[in-house]
């Protein structure tokens, strides 16, 4: 390359690998580097694949997604969206301090900016708690209330509203980590509902990751690409957490030999899951209504449900002694 | 260089001009994690990073 060749302003010798112009980001995992409009053009290939790959969306379907404002949700809203998938968001409200009112922000303007639709749910407003309070009151990390919190809370509304798929924003690290600690304890029955797609069944509706063929630097660069204004600071709950380990553990194999996570995760799902298929089949009977909520459930009181009556009475908690209980 | 860094947001000086990757690996963090913004703008990890250049390495791994 003669200098004149170089972009001005800066030297920057990489490529896109499709059209030559400068590159915006390389990408050791398909050998490569990528233009902005390539890079995208990858992203909504590599999300194409997913959902066609495991049947995740029907055409004309109305998805919900689950929007948190972080850097995963809002590029699968955004991907759905250009992809011509009719998509509405839902943001639950969790009380988790300053987290919470900037996460919310990020998702508002998200969709305020492109006129999409985003309900919202407020844990303590409408269900009288919040994360760092359930936490406390039911002695356990607030990810576990949190999540049960959220799954219920996401089916609820899509039942309520009609949609037959609620969207989550897992990523292939995400995914991955998941795997790499179920494989660890070999938890055959994890392993077997590990599947990107967890169908329909009695009252609940079908969810599907369409971004489990993206690793989370490529979704936040989508975001950057995009001009999408995620919130970068991570929720106070997270510290410590099991999988930023696994994630950790495996980007040092990535480094080694990139493609490693994808192989893994990907072969997975190719190779393994159709051996656990039965074992997958076999939890999903048995299901009654909640008395409370009517929501579908193993037992009288849906565990939801358990956790307000739980909840109720409870002090609201602050973030900061929320985790330091949790360090304990 | 001025280098932001996020989780907290706090800045480093750097001295330029050096390729974002062993800036990345200088402050020891791995690139399969990060994104290099130069000037507002995505770089490719063999970016060079000019000492008049406004960096952020951002992180992108989540622990949800
Ligand atoms: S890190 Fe845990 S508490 Fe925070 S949003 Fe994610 S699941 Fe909820
Ligand atoms: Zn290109
Ligand atoms: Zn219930």
């Amino acid at each position: 390359m003669s200098a004149t060749d170089r972009p001005r302003g800066g030297h920057q010798p990489s490529r896109c690998r499709v059209c030559k112009e400068p590159a915006v980001i390389d990408l050791p995992r398909h050998n490569a580097n990528f233009c902005a409009d390539h890079f995208l053009e990858l992203c909504r290939r590599q999300v194409t694949k997913a959902i066609e790959r495991f049947g995740m969306l029907a055409p004309g379907e109305r998805v919900l997604v689950a929007v948190s404002g972080g850097k995963d949700s809002l590029a699968l809203w955004d991907l759905l969206t250009d992809l011509g998938v009719e998509a509405d968001g839902l943001y639950v409200g969790l009380g988790i301090g300053d987290y919470s009112d900037t996460s919310g922000e990020h998702a508002r303007r998200f969709a305020r900016e492109r006129g999409l639709v985003l309900t919202e749910i407020d844990l303590r407003d409408e269900y009288g708690y919040d994360v760092p309070t359930a936490a406390v009151a039911t002695g356990r990390v607030p990810c576990s209330a949190c999540g049960l919190s959220k799954r219920h809370l996401f089916d609820r509304a899509a039942r309520d509203g009609g949609y037959p798929v609620v969207a989550t924003g897992h990523n292939l690290d995400d995914e991955a980590a998941v795997l790499y600690g179920n494989t660890l304890r070999w938890d055959v029955e994890m392993l077997a509902r590990q599947l990107p797609v967890l169908p329909a069944r009695a009252g609940f509706p079908r969810k599907v990751k369409p971004l489990v063929r993206l690793t989370e630097r490529e979704t936040a660069a989508w975001c950057l690409v995009r001009g999408i204004d995620y919130l970068v600071e991570e929720c106070p709950m997270s510290v410590g957490n099991k999988h930023l380990g696994y994630k950790e553990a495996l980007n040092r194999l990535e480094a080694e030999s990139p493609g490693a996570k994808a192989a893994f995760y990907l072969g997975f799902l190719d190779r393994m899951a159709p051996l656990l298929a039965d074992r997958a089949a076999q939890a999903v009977d048995g299901l009654e209504r909640c008395l409370r909520c009517g929501a579908p459930t193993t037992s009288e009181i849906c565990a939801f449900c358990r956790l307000v009556e739980r909840t109720a009475g409870h002090g609201p908690v602050p973030v900061e002694l929320a985790l330091a209980r949790g360090r304990r | 260089m001025k280098v932001v860094l996020r989780n907290p947001v706090r800045e480093v000086d750097i001295p330029g001009p050096r390729p974002a990757y062993l800036v990345l690996a200088d402050l020891g963090l791995a690139r399969e994690a990060h994104l290099v913004i130069r000037n507002g703008t995505l770089v490719p990890s063999d970016a060079r990073l000019e000492d008049d250049d406004r960096v952020e390495i951002r992180p992108v791994i989540s622990g949800g």
